[in-house]
């Protein structure tokens, strides 16, 4: 099977990256080509590395509250550099609230986990994602 | 899509195409042989500068200064950046896009339309690239880019597959990187080109440079002597650098320049770049018959013998058909 592509990204103001990295660790450790962005990128940036990377998924990592105006913002202007967001797995982490989980799965996010899901979960429904995608894709 | 129309987008400079192209390079899918074939026309006029050195020498900091300072002077980059894969999982951490826009930048080059940075992983292969890397570097030349830059894995083993895709060679060392033992024994010293002392800021850079400069005033083997068209030489060069403050850089940037005109001026680049392809070729042509050995007997790798009779048998019957 084809290496799984993900993207670790951090935007805005956001500092907490302890999630980020160990994040980008195990899933380096399942097997996966893991870029992470660093800290502080704008929506632009993450849009712009996820064309020229060509990742099947994009992981975005918030704890900064910011959620609703950046991650949208992302989505779009994959779209805007002419990529299609519904063919790579999109998944959120970090400190969400509940009620805006389905405000974030409205506008694309497949999957949102919040402080405390393990990881095993993560991978296992990324994997699962991706071979859908890859099938859809086709 | 076709490979015509990729072909024909990839020279219209549309980075998603691009961008899916070198993903099936690196996945070795059909199409792409195809692709390289039909735009292989279309490269050659990219400088490609290799850059290597040990773990944490400074190597990314730098390329994305590079970037920054051609793209001042006008020129479109490329950037391959290889970090190693794991043996055990085939997973891989790509550090090096996390450096591209260091601090002071004047411009974004995460989103500069005439940057296209791309990470691979080694996916098993040693050397210090990927076995698809040379590929991805051909999809970029093809593009136009005019600069492309290719970052090794970090290993200090002698990166010697840079060789295979770089015209200019550059080897990054950096003051208290141990003793002068070891960088002889890596065999850094005979790939590089230019030599860049990064981290100057910290103690013992003078000493690294005035050691290196003596021991590559001995070395008799200048790059350009096998194969020089005249008799010109390029004499090694060594930069010293303060890559997180920009300095040094507009002179290596200089010397990069330089050493693209020596090689044009002397006719060293056609005979170097005949030489990679020949290289190339023969990999691509080994890869099939690797491929093809193995479908053919695996049946006959069951046999009880020893290895040497058993590989005998099999060149036999290769050979036969
Ligand atoms: C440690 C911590 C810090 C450290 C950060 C160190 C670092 N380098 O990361 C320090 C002390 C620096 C810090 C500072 C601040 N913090 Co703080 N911090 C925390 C704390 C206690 C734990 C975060 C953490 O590291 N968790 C451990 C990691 C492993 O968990 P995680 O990131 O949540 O990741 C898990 C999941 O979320 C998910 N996940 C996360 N990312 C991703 C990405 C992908 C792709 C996937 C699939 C999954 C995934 O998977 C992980 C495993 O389950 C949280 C409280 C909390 N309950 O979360 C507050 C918290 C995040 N901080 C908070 C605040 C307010 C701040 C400050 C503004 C405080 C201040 N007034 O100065 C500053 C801001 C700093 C900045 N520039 O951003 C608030 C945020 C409130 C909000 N969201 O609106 C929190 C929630 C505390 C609170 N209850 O108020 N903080
Ligand atoms: N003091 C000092 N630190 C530097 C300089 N250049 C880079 N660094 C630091 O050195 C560390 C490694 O830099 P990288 O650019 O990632 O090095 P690298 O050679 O690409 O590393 P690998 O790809 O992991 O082999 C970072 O913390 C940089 O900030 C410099 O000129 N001086
Ligand atoms: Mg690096």
């Amino acid at each position: 099977m084809e290496k799984i592509r993900v993207l670790i990204a951090k935007l805005g103001l956001d500092g907490h990256d302890r999630g980020a990295k160990i994040i980008a660790r195990f899933l380096r450790d399942a097997g996966f080509e893991v870029i992470y962005t660093g800290l502080h990128r704008t929506p632009q940036e993450v849009a712009r590395a996820v064309i020229d990377e060509d990742v099947d998924v994009l992981g975005i990592s918030i704890l900064s509250g910011a959620h609703i105006p950046l991650v949208p913002r992302v989505l779009d202007f994959i779209t805007q550099y002419g990529g299609d967001p519904n063919e790579i797995v999109v998944v959120v982490g970090g400190t969400i609230p509940t009620e805006d989980i389905p405000k974030l799965k409205a506008c694309g996010v497949d999957a949102v986990f919040i402080p405390g899901t393990p990881i095993s979960e993560i991978i296992k429904f990324i994997k699962q994602k991706v071979a859908e995608k890859r099938r859809d894709n086709l | 899509m076709n490979v015509q129309d990729f072909v024909e987008r990839i020279k219209r400079g549309d980075r998603r195409i691009l961008a899916k192209a070198i993903s099936f390079a690196e996945n070795g899918h059909p199409i792409a042989k195809e692709i390289l074939r039909q735009i292989y026309d279309k490269t050659g006029k990219a400088q490609v500068v290799g850059i290597t050195g040990f773990p944490g020498t400074g190597k990314s900091t730098l390329v994305s200064k590079l970037v920054e300072e051609f793209r001042k002077r006008g020129k479109s980059v490329g950037v391959v950046a290889v970090d190693p894969s794991s043996p055990f999982t085939g997973g891989a951490l790509l550090g090096d896009r996390l450096r591209l826009n260091g601090a002071d930048v004047d411009k974004n080059l995460w989103t500069d339309e005439r940057v296209f940075f791309r990470s691979m992983g080694s996916r098993g292969r040693l050397g210090g690239i990927a076995k698809k890397t040379g590929d991805v570097v051909k999809l970029l030349d093809a593009a136009g880019y005019d600069m492309i830059l290719v970052e090794t894995v970090g290993a200090g083993q002698g990166e010697i597959g840079i060789l295979e895709v770089a015209d200019t060679a550059i080897v990054v060392l950096m003051p208290e990187m141990g003793d002068d033992i070891q960088v002889n024994k890596a065999g850094i010293l005979e790939i590089g080109d230019i030599f860049v002392i990064n981290k100057s800021d910290l103690e013992g850079a003078e000493n690294l440079e005035r050691w290196l400069s003596f021991t590559l005033s001995l070395d008799s083997s200048d790059s350009a002597e096998k194969g020089s068209a005249n008799a010109e030489r390029w004499r090694k060069r060594v930069i010293k650098t303060v890559a997180t403050r920009g300095e040094g850089i507009k002179e290596l940037a200089d010397a990069i320049t330089e050493h693209f005109e020596f090689l044009k001026r002397s006719g060293t680049l056609e005979i170097k770049r005949a030489e990679r392809t020949k290289m190339m070729a023969l990999e691509i042509a080994m890869e099939e018959i690797r491929a093809e050995i193995t479908k053919r007997c695996s049946n006959l790798l069951l046999d009880s013998k020893d290895p040497y009779t058993i590989a005998e048998r099999i060149l036999k019957d290769i050979i036969k058909i």
